[in-house]
Order: structure tokens, then sequence, then C-alpha cells
């Protein structure tokens, strides 16, 4: 169906693709796996017309073809969903899906035959979807199933799919491989570009895995296996389970009660919830995102404004609900955002600065009456973390831009647990971060437990939290529906939790 | 590197600024060579070309740097013009109202008044932004309007000097600032340039020790970088907001050290050739770093003082060249946020999940 020959790609000194050949069969689903920087999404850019090869061969149905904009793309019948989606929120499904395409003449828009060719379509494929619905009003999953309705009513061939599954629950993933299955069997081709191994297993036919920017193997999906396929991206081999002795849970260290975050919209956006958490164990809290995680640990970070907050926060049976976020952290809360960019790190400061942060203000790493910055104390600080925590490049004076995610976040623990927090809370600990990092993420976190430090945890990965948690809260529409031992609950358990069942 | 990078763009700017004014005086029918000969010549010709320059410079690096202090805070204050009017008015009120005062204390008070008073001017917008987020933009600039209003109206009817001239009376000798000719040889006294330029240097580097050597200065910028990061780490934004503008405006009122105590001897209407605004090209093309500052305000003054000559000797070029060149350089200065936006762009695509 495509095919890529010699593909070189370069963004100034980096060489995001360096020849990379893929073949994809028409007929097949093919995932296309790699860590963060691997070059999987370049590949796919340029195949969409996204970016222009330096040099190298897009071949479609043996043709050699010149793609130079996404207009060509699907003018050739090949189609891309990015990981964000791109709708308008404000408009009907309908309307997203003909934006660009419109039916009728150059004065009418022909919305009735819009929607006939929509039912149509997403009858065929079983995507239901009602096309006269808003579609800020759709979950993330019909929205997603808007994007595929959209590449499918351009006629395309070919759909790519950028890191599709990050956003649903694993009851949402099965209805997404059912349809992508059914795509399948109507004869359309499926790229799927992930890093999540056990879903490249459950869907694809074939699987081409990249490292630095090169193609490292290209195999059948029956022939290999999730170890496999870690060691070809990772370059070495992987340790996928989090090897953890059980917890030694102390006393309690956080104790919330009845606490309700209402937004300005007059939203709660946490309602009445109450949870404690105990010293040397990983509290995990799962769910869909937006259900209250973030509001959940901002809240407890000091960074939700009193006025929208309600109840009552005890640090080892201190009341600290009134407390802003600097006498928090002073009195022992760290704090691993969910969002590095948005709120870890300051992107242009160097590593060095980066790693005062919220610290920045102690006497140790000032001079001159707790005035003016104490390089010295500061640089011998942050060389520690550097050295401790695998930071690489381990240059401080590199800007926090420079790093790859894996590092960047690696700083940010390294900061974060030299505090020697009483409590940690942590949101996201390993979101885009590489194979090898999250290993060592997940290492880290235990050992900070086994000292005896109360961790809470947040991930949108089930996988991960599952793994991690000695004790699991499932939070939904921003109520804690569920309570289970990790070990003893199934994945489809509390998927079913997430969305809100109350079966359980 | 880094350093040679950052300085590159204001480089290619200026000379491409030239560039494009050359060829206008070409279509003029003139000769760009001759033209600029003239202008740098008179700018830089000793002593009254290189005074006058450095007497042009003392306002352009107090607005430079007050702009830029907002600037690292992730505020524009287009506001530096009022904060300097009031500044002016202020330092001039003091000198008249306390003039048999000794030159011991009357300085200090009217160096005092200029800063509270700039200072001042300058929180009212931060205290705005902090309290209900009304954007500072808006506030600065209708601050200007009142604040010329302000010190037009108080000059009138409060402290006119009798005449036709919009001006008030005289500063008490105690307040006067040196003009640098008392200390230099071969550098006459008529040549306005005073101890302010010296003032406007030693302001650059506590600026610098500001904002890169303390808690402060991290806090400051911090909150300009990210402010989301910046409370995250214990920051306090709105606080933030409010130490900036007003350190902002105090620098923006130190013009009247310069204008009042230094030159006139009085507080002059209208005396202000647009510093404030210009101050922000100054900062723009001094990368927002006080040694940047420094030297863009020392080439907008070549080019102000350069200008008045190429306006009497030249047959068809005017001063008026002199703005043209200032606004090709304020374009090619900020046509480079596209060049480094495809950069930035490059940093994305590096972090992008691939």
């Amino acid at each position: 169906m495509i095919e890529l020959r010699n593909i070189t790609k370069r963004f100034g000194s980096v060489l995001a693709n360096d020849k990379v050949s893929i073949v994809v069969k028409p007929g097949t689903i093919h995932a296309i796996v790699g860590e963060n920087g691997a070059g999987k999404s370049t590949a796919m850019r340029i195949a969409y017309g996204f970016y222009k090869a330096d040099s190298g061969e897009i071949l479609i149905d043996g043709q050699v073809q010149i793609i130079s904009t996404p207009h060509d793309a699907i003018a050739l019948g090949v189609g891309m969903v990015h990981q964000h989606f791109m709708l308008v929120e404000t408009m009907t499904v309908a309307e997203n899906i003909v934006l660009g395409a419109e039916p009728g003449n150059a004065a009418a828009l022909d919305l009735t035959k819009a929607s006939a060719d929509i039912q149509k379509l997403s009858e065929e494929f079983k995507l239901a979807v009602n096309p006269n619905a808003v579609v800020e009003h759709l979950s993330v999953g019909q929205q997603q199933r808007v994007e595929l309705l959209k590449a499918l009513y351009r006629h395309a061939r070919l759909l790519i799919l950028d890191e599709p599954t990050a956003v649903l629950t694993p009851q949402e993933v099965e209805e997404f491989f059912a349809i992508l299955r059914r795509m399948r069997e109507q004869g359309k081709t499926v790229v799927i570009i992930t890093h999540k191994l056990s879903e490249v297993l459950a869907i694809s036919d074939e699987v081409t895995v990249m490292r630095d920017g090169r193609v490292v193997g290209q195999v059948q999906t029956k022939d290999t296996n999730a170890a496999e396929l870690a060691r070809l991206m990772v370059g070495r081999e992987v340790l996928l389970r989090v090897e953890k002795p059980d917890a030694d849970v102390g006393v309690t260290a956080l104790s919330v009660r009845n606490l309700t975050v209402t937004h300005a919209d007059g939203n709660k956006r946490l309602d009445n919830i109450s949870f404690e958490v105990h010293k040397g164990e990983i509290l995990g809290i799962a769910g869909v995102e937006g259900n209250g995680q973030t509001e959940l640990i901002e809240a407890l970070a000091g960074l939700v404004a009193a006025s929208l907050l309600s109840g009552e926060m005890r640090l080892e049976g201190r009341d600290v609900t009134r407390l802003d976020a600097r006498a928090r952290r002073e009195i022992g809360i760290a704090h691993i955002p969910e969002d590095r960019h948005r709120r870890g790190l300051l992107l242009d400061f160097s590593l060095s600065e980066n790693s005062i942060l919220g610290v920045h203000h102690r006497p140790g790493l000032l001079s001159y009456g707790g005035v003016v910055l104490n390089d010295k104390a500061i640089r011998k600080r942050a060389d520690q973390i550097i050295a401790d925590f695998d930071v690489r490049p381990a240059n401080q004076d590199l800007p926090a831009r420079a790093l790859s995610g894996g590092n960047q976040q690696k700083l940010i623990i390294g900061r974060e647990f030299d505090l020697r927090p009483k409590l940690l809370l942590v949101s996201q600990p390993t979101r885009g971060v590489d194979i090898g990092a999250i290993e060592f993420i997940h290492r880290k976190l235990v050992a900070l437990r086994d000292d005896g430090c109360a961790v809470l945890l947040i991930s949108a990965e089930l996988e991960e939290v599952t793994a991690l948690s000695d004790r699991l809260l499932i939070i939904h529409e921003g109520k804690i529906v569920g309570d289970v031992d990790p070990k003893v609950a199934t994945i489809e358990e509390i998927g079913l939790l997430m969305t809100g069942s109350t079966k359980h | 590197m880094i350093f040679l990078r950052q300085l590159l763009f204001p480089l290619i700017a200026v000379i491409a600024a030239f560039i494009v004014g050359g060829i206008l005086i070409l279509l003029i029918g003139d000769n760009p060579i001759e033209a600029y000969r003239l202008l740098l010549g008179s700018a830089l010709s000793w002593p009254d070309g290189i005074g006058y320059t450095l007497f042009y410079a003392t306002p352009l690096i107090f607005t430079g740097l007050a702009v830029l202090v907002a600037f690292r805070c992730g505020l524009l204050n287009i506001g530096a013009e009022g904060q300097l009017y009031v500044g002016a008015f202020a330092t001039a009120w003091v000198g008249i109202s306390l003039a048999g005062m000794s030159a011991w204390f009357l300085v200090p008070l009217c160096f005092l008044a200029a800063i509270v008073a700039g200072g001042a001017w300058g929180a009212i917008p931060g205290i705005l932004k902090a309290r209900f987020g009304s954007h500072e933009v808006i506030n600065t600039i209708m601050l200007n309007f009142i604040a010329v209003a302000l010190c037009s109206y108080f000059t009138q009817y409060h402290y006119k000097n009798p005449g036709p001239i919009m001006e008030t009376t005289a500063i008490g000798s105690g307040a006067h600032v040196a003009r640098l000719g008392k200390f230099i040889p071969g550098l006459p006294e008529r040549i306005p340039v005073n101890l302010a330029f010296l003032i406007a240097l030693l302001c650059c580097l506590l600026v610098y020790l500001f904002l890169w050597r303390t808690k402060w200065g991290y806090e400051l910028r911090a909150t300009g970088s990210n402010p989301s990061a910046a409370e995250y780490g214990g920051i306090s934004i709105r606080k933030q907001i409010i130490i900036a503008m007003t350190i902002s405006g105090s620098l923006a009122g130190m013009v009247g050290i310069n204008e009042v105590l230094g030159y006139r001897y009085r507080y002059y209407d209208g005396f202000s050739d647009n510093y404030g605004f210009t101050g922000i090209a100054v900062a723009l093309l001094g990368r927002n770093h006080p040694v940047g500052v420094i030297v863009a305000a020392l080439l907008f003054a070549v080019l102000q003082r350069g200008g008045i000559h190429v306006d009497g000797f030249s047959e068809y070029v005017t001063k008026d060249i002199v703005q043209v060149l200032q606004g090709t350089i304020i374009l090619f200065v900020a046509a480079e946020a596209f060049f480094s936006g495809s950069f930035s762009k490059f940093g994305l695509l590096k972090r992008a999940k691939v």
C-alpha cells in the first residue's frame, strides 16, 4: 500500500530519520513502535506531507509519489489522525467532518447530503456517532471516531493513527480495536504509532521497530513478544515488570476529609472526597483523565485558591488546609506535577536554576544574609541531583528545554526527592518518558516508599498504577467510586469502575 | 557561543537597517556613504558629538532598563513615558520646594522623589493587574495620558515660571547634579551630559545583580518565564507583578535626574522625546539584558545626535532618515521572532512524541 524508501530527515543537527524504509502491506494493521524521539511520528508526518524528506522516496501502490502537502496525501488516499484531535469543538460532527471538503456548490453547503453520507459511512464501519451532535459534548472516544470518519469521508484507504489509545479507557480501547479490525475487513490499511507493547501485540499484523531515527526491525506480530520488542526499542534487556517487596505500611501520613473543589464555573471537580495515605505505601488513583485527578493533586499541593476549596487536609495530624504552596513544601510535601512543561520546569532556565525551584529561598542555597544566590552551593546540589538521577546530558548549564522528556522528568524527580518528603504527590510520572527511564523512575518511587515516605500516585497508565500501587482508589467525575487491592483486582474490573459503572 | 548568537541578530538587524536606509537615500538622490559618514562623524566627534550622544543615551538606558525589568517578569510596560514624567516632575517639585537646603540633603531627596514617584506610578498598573487581572498594556498607556496631563496642570497652575514657556521655576542650586565636563578635561560644561549617565550605568549593574544573582530576581524571572511553574515553586505571581512594575517605574522615573537635576534645572513641559517608547526598542534590541541595553541606547543616541547634523548639511536627506533607520532596526529585530519562532518549532519537534 505505502512504502517509505530510504527516507532521511534532519532537523538542524539532529538526524530524525536515517534511511528509514518501511513497507506497509495493503489490508493490514501495521504498528510502528519506538521510544520518544525514535523518529516514528517524523516518518509518518513525511508520509502525510507535513514535512519534506531530505532524501528518499515514497511509493503508493508501487508508484513513486511526491507528497509535499497533506492535501496531496489525502488525494492519494492517505489520512492521518493526530494525537491531539483537530476538531472545532463548537461545530457539529457533520460540520467537522466536511470541513475543507464541503459538498454542494461554492455558495451553498449541502449539510443534508453530508449527514446522509456520514450516516452511511458510520453504518458501514459501525462507528456510531450522531452527525448532528456538537463535538464538545462528545466523549473523547466519540471524538476519535469523528476523526476517523473525517479521514474515511475523504476516501482514505490508508489511515495513520498517532498514539490513538493514549486518551481512552480500557473499554474504549477494546471498542476502538474492534473498529480497526472492521476497517481492515473492509480493505483499509491502518498504520498505528504507539509505544504500548501490549496493544501492538493485540491489534497489529506487522510491527516496525524504530530506534534513534533508524528502523531496527520489521517483524510479523505473531512471531514476536513483548520482551523482544522492548529489547529492540531500547537496545538492551528491559525489566517490564515492577519488582517490589510488600509494603511496610506505617501510620497515617496524609488524611483528607470531605475535600471538595468547585470550579469557577460552579461545577464540582472534586466532590466530597475522603481518604488516607499511610507512611510506606503507594496509594494509586486510577481514572480516566479529567475526572478530578488534576484538581486533587493541585489541592493537596496548595495550588488551588482557598475560595474554591472546602474540606480538610492533614499531614501527620497537622492541618495544612490553609497553607500555601511554599509552606506545604517546607513541611515535607513534594510534588511531581502531571505536566512538566507547564508546571514543573522553567524551560528557558538552566538545569541548575531549575534544580532550586521551590527551595530557592532556603538559607543553605543563599549567602549574604539570605539574599544572594549561593552559586557554589547551588551547583554542588545540582550536580548531585544530576548524578543521582542520571540526568543526561549531565551539564547543568544547559537550558531544560534541551533535554529529552525522560531526562526532564528525572531532573524534577531528583529535585523533589531531594526535599526528603514525608508525602510525595506524583502525577503521570512516566508520561512521554522512554522505557529505559520508566524502569528507573519506577525503581526510585518504590525505593522512596521503602524509606517510609507516603506516596500518592496518579497515572492514566492503568498498567503503571496497578503495578506500583499498594492500594488503589478509582476516581470518576470527582468522586471516589472504588477502593481495590491492585494485586487482586483485574484490569476489567478497574476499567469498569473508571467508567462510573457501580457494579462493584 | 550562546553569547555570540545573542549578538548576531541585533547586529544583523542594525546592518540591514543601514542597508535599507542607504537604498532609500540613494533613491532620494543623495550619496548614502556621504550621509552616513556625516551622521556617524558628527555623533562621534569630540567633544560635542560624544558629549551629546552620551547625554541622549542616558534617558534611553533608564527607560530601556525599565522595560527590561517588566519584560523579565512577563509584563509589557508601555508606561515608561508617563512614569518618567511623573518622576521628573516630582524631583523638580522637591528641588523647588526645598530650594534652600544644602546639596548633601537635597540631592538624595530629589533622587528619592524621582524614584518613589516613578515607582508609584508604575505600581498602579501592577496592582490593577495583580488584583483584578486588568491588562498592563492598556493601563500603562492610559496612565501615560494622565501623567502628562497632570504634570502640565501643576506646571501651568502651581509652579509656572512667568513667561511664554511652559516650564516651572528653577530648582535650588543645591539640587544640581554636576555635569561631566567638570571632571573631564576638554569636555566643556555647556554640554549637558552629567552624572546621571554614570548613575544609569550603575543601575545597569544593579539590575543585572538583582535579576541574576538574588533570590528576588530569580522569583521575578521565574514568574516571567513560566508563571504556572513559578506558582508551583511557591512564588506569589501577584507579588512579583507588583514588584516588577514598581522597579520598572522607578527606573523610568530616574530619567528626571538627567533631565531636571542635570540639564534644565527645572521641569520643562513635554521634555521627553518619546524616551519611554524608544526604551521599548532599546530593550528589544538589547535582548532584554542590561549590557545590551547600554549598547542599544548608545546606538539610538548616535542616530539621534547624528540626525541633527544630517538635517543641516545634506541637501535632500533630512532628520527623518533617523526615524527610518530606527523603525527599520525595530522591524528587523522584531523579525527575529520569526526566526527564533522556527527555532523553537525545531525545539518542539525534538520533544514531540515520535
